[in-house]
C-alpha cells in the first residue's frame, strides 16, 4: 500500500481512536477520586514564594501533610 | 573562560556580517547585516567589560531585572504597533497617506506587516516572554535557569523584531503572513526561540514545589508548539547567502495548507495558548483567590491541545483545498468553542465570591473585560469558520473585526492588567501612581475596541452582501469600487476607535512611568517579621 493511503487509514481508524481514548483518560485522570487536596494545593501554589525562591529544604510540602 | 568562547563568537559574529554587508545582494540583506554587525560589536565591548567580573551567588534572588526590561519593551511595542496601526487604518480611509515621497517604503503594503509583526510578536511576544519569566519562577521557587540566559532570549527578541521591522520597510519579506521574517532573521528566531525554551524547561526541572502549576503547561505548550510550527512553515532555500530572497519548499496548495495550519496555531498557540497562561496566574493573584476550577484548567489544556492543531483549514474553504480537509477543518473550530467557554467561565467565575471587587479595582475590570472579548471571539471564530459563514465573511472586514476584538480585547487587554500588576511588584513600589488613569485607559480602550469591531462587522457584511448581489439576468450589481466608496464612513469610524485604543495605551505609559519614579518605596513585610 503507498504512504498516503496507509497513513489516511491509520489517521481515521486507530489512531483517532488511541487520541479519543487519550484525551478521555486524561479527562478522568483530572476527576480521579482523591485529587481533590492535591489540586487545591496546587491552586494555591501561586499564593506562595512571591519575593524569593525557596530554601533549599522544601519544608512547605512536608509541613502541608498534616491537613 | 567561556567569556573568551563569547567573545570569540561575537568577534566572528560582527566579522561576518560586516562581509555581508559588503557582498549584501539588496539593501535590505545590507542594512540588516550593518544591524547585526552593531549588534555583536556592542555585545562584543559588554562582554569585555564585564569579562573575569566576580559572579554573585544569586540562587536565593529572582532573575527580575530582565522582567523589568520585558516591561519597559512590552509597553514600548505596544505603542508603535498601535500607531502603525492608526497610521495604517488612516491610510485605508484617507489614501493621499500613502505619501508619493514615501512610495515603496511607507505605504500601506509595507507598513501592513510592519503593524501586525509589531503587535503580535514585539507587543505581545516580549509580553509573553516577561510574563513567562515571572511566573515560571514564582511558580517552581527557583531562580530562571541558565545564569544570564534569560538576557540573551531578550536581547535576542529585540534584536529580531528590529531585523524584521527595517526588512519589511525596505522589501524583505518571504510573504507568508505572519511569517514575514526571512531566512536568516528565521535562524535567528530558532536560536532564541530553543534559548527560551532552556531556560522555562530548565527552571522548571529545578522547582521546589511538588506539582507544576497550570500556566506553566500552557506557557510551554507555547513555546514547543510554535517552535515546531515556526520551522515547518519557514522550511526554504535562500537564493543566496547574501541576500534576503528564499524559494519555499512547498508549493501550490500543500504551502497554503502549511501556511495556515501555521497562522491558525500562532493563534492558537502564541496568542490564545499562551495568554491562558498569563490568565491563570494573574487573575487568581490579582483576585487573590485561587482558580476557580483547578481541575476545569486541566480540561481546558487538553481539549485545546487536542482540537486547536486540525483547525487550520478552515483559512482555506472554497480553495483548491481538498473539501475533506477544509469540513474537518470547520468540524474542530465548531468543537472548540466548548473548552474555550469553558476556559472563559473559570476565568470570571475566578472572581465567584470577589465580585465586589470589580468596583473598586480597574485592574480587574481590565482583566475581566479581556476574559470577556476571549469567550466573544471563541464563539465568532467558530461561527465564522462554518462554511455558509465563511462564504459571506471571507475577505471582507469582518474577519479584520474579528482579528481586532480578539487582539485588542483579549491579548490587549490582558497585557494591561498584567502590566499594571507588575510595574509596581517589579520597581518595589507602594500601588500605581494613580488608578483614575487606569479607569481612563480602561474606558478609552474599551470603547476603542467597540467602535472597532462594530466598524468592521457593519463594513464587512455591506461589503458581503454587496460583492454577491445579482441582477435579474444574473450579472453582478456592484463594481469592487463601489464597495470601497460605500466603506468610508466604516473606516473613518476604526481609525477613530484605534487611535482611542492608542491614546489609553499612552496613558498607560504615563503611569507605569510616574509608578517608578514618584511612588514611595513598597516597606517590604517579610523584613520585619522575625525567622521563625
Amino acid at each position: 500500500m503507498e504512504t498516503y493511503s496507509f497513513l489516511r487509514h491509520l489517521a481515521d481508524s486507530w489512531f483517532l481512536l488511541a487520541m479519543t481514548l487519550g484525551f478521555l483518560g486524561l479527562c478522568f485522570w483530572a476527576f480521579r477520586p482523591g485529587s481533590r487536596p492535591a489540586h487545591n494545593d496546587i491552586a494555591a501554589s501561586i499564593f506562595r514564594n512571591d519575593d524569593r525562591p525557596a530554601r533549599l529544604t522544601p519544608e512547605i510540602p512536608a509541613a502541608r501533610k498534616e491537613d | 573562560m567561556w567569556d573568551y568562547f563569547k567573545l570569540a563568537g561575537l568577534g566572528l559574529l560582527a566579522l561576518f556580517a560586516a562581509i555581508g554587508a559588503n557582498f549584501a545582494r539588496d539593501l535590505a540583506y545590507q542594512v540588516n547585516a550593518l544591524t547585526v554587525m552593531l549588534a555583536a560589536g556592542i555585545a562584543f565591548l559588554y562582554v569585555l567589560r564585564t569579562a573575569g567580573d566576580p559572579r554573585p551567588d544569586l540562587r536565593h534572588e529572582y532573575f527580575d531585572s530582565v522582567i523589568r526590561a520585558g516591561a519597559i519593551a512590552t509597553a514600548f511595542w505596544g505603542v508603535v504597533g498601535f500607531l502603525v496601526g492608526v497610521v495604517i487604518a488612516s491610510q485605508l480611509a484617507f489614501p493621499q497617506l500613502n505619501f508619493e515621497f514615501l512610495q515603496g517604503y511607507g505605504n500601506f503594503g509595507r507598513l501592513r506587516p510592519l503593524h501586525t509583526s509589531a503587535v503580535i510578536f514585539a507587543f505581545g511576544g516580549n509580553a509573553l516572554i516577561m510574563s513567562s519569566f515571572y511566573i515560571v519562577q514564582r511558580t517552581s521557587a527557583a531562580r530562571l535557569f541558565g545564569g544570564s540566559l534569560g538576557w540573551f532570549v531578550f536581547w535576542g527578541w529585540q534584536l529580531v523584531i528590529v531585523l524584521a521591522a527595517t526588512g519589511y520597510v525596505l522589501g524583505a519579506s518571504q510573504g507568508k503572513e505572519y511569517a514575514e521574517p526571512v531566512w536568516y532573521v528565521d535562524i535567528l528566531i530558532t536560536v532564541v526561540w530553543v534559548a527560551f525554551l532552556i531556560a522555562f524547561m530548565g527552571t522548571l526541572l529545578r522547582r521546589k514545589e511538588p506539582h507544576i502549576y497550570v500556566a506553566n503547561w500552557f506557557l510551554l505548550s507555547m513555546i514547543l508548539t510554535v517552535a515546531m510550527l515556526h520551522l515547518v512553515n519557514n522550511a526554504a532555500i535562500p537564493v543566496s547567502v547574501f541576500g534576503s530572497a528564499q524559494v519555499q519548499l512547498f508549493a501550490g496548495v500543500q504551502d497554503a495548507m502549511v501556511q495556515w495550519w501555521y497562522g491558525h496555531n500562532a493563534v492558537g498557540f502564541f496568542l490564545t495558548a499562551g495568554f491562558l497562561g498569563m490568565m491563570y496566574y494573574f487573575v487568581p493573584k490579582q483576585v487573590e483567590r485561587p482558580v476557580y476550577s483547578y481541575k476545569l484548567s486541566i480540561i481546558h489544556f487538553w481539549a485545546l491541545i487536542f482540537l486547536y492543531i486540525w483547525a487550520g483549514p478552515h483559512h482555506l474553504h472554497y480553495t483548491a483545498l481538498p473539501d475533506w480537509a477544509s469540513t474537518l477543518g470547520m468540524v474542530f473550530s465548531v468543537i472548540l468553542w466548548m473548552p474555550s467557554w469553558g476556559g472563559m467561565i473559570n476565568g470570571l467565575m475566578t472572581l465567584s465570591g470577589a465580585w465586589d471587587k470589580l468596583r473598586t479595582d480597574p485592574i480587574i475590570r481590565m482583566m475581566v473585560v479581556s476574559i470577556g472579548f476571549y469567550g466573544m471571539s471563541t464563539f465568532e471564530g467558530p461561527m465564522m469558520s462554518i462554511k455558509a459563514v465563511n462564504s459571506l465573511s471571507h475577505y471582507t472586514d469582518w474577519t479584520i473585526g474579528h482579528v481586532h476584538s480578539g487582539a485588542l480585547g483579549w491579548n490587549g487587554m490582558i497585557t494591561f492588567g498584567v502590566l499594571y500588576f507588575l510595574v509596581p511588584r517589579l520597581w518595589n513600589r507602594d500601588g500605581l501612581y494613580s488608578l483614575k488613569l487606569v479607569n481612563w485607559h480602561f474606558w478609552l480602550a474599551t470603547i476603542g475596541i467597540v467602535l472597532y469591531a462594530s466598524a468592521m462587522w457593519v463594513t464587512g457584511i455591506m461589503e458581503g452582501l454587496m460583492w454577491r448581489e445579482v441582477d435579474a439576468n444574473g450579472f453582478l450589481v456592484n463594481a469592487f469600487a463601489d464597495t470601497v466608496a460605500a466603506k468610508f464612513p466604516m473606516y473613518v469610524v476604526r481609525a477613530a476607535g484605534g487611535l482611542m485604543y492608542l491614546s489609553g495605551a499612552l496613558i498607560m505609559c504615563w503611569n507605569l512611568w510616574m509608578t517608578v519614579r514618584a511612588q514611595p518605596y513598597r516597606v517590604n513585610a517579610h523584613a520585619a517579621v522575625p525567622a521563625e
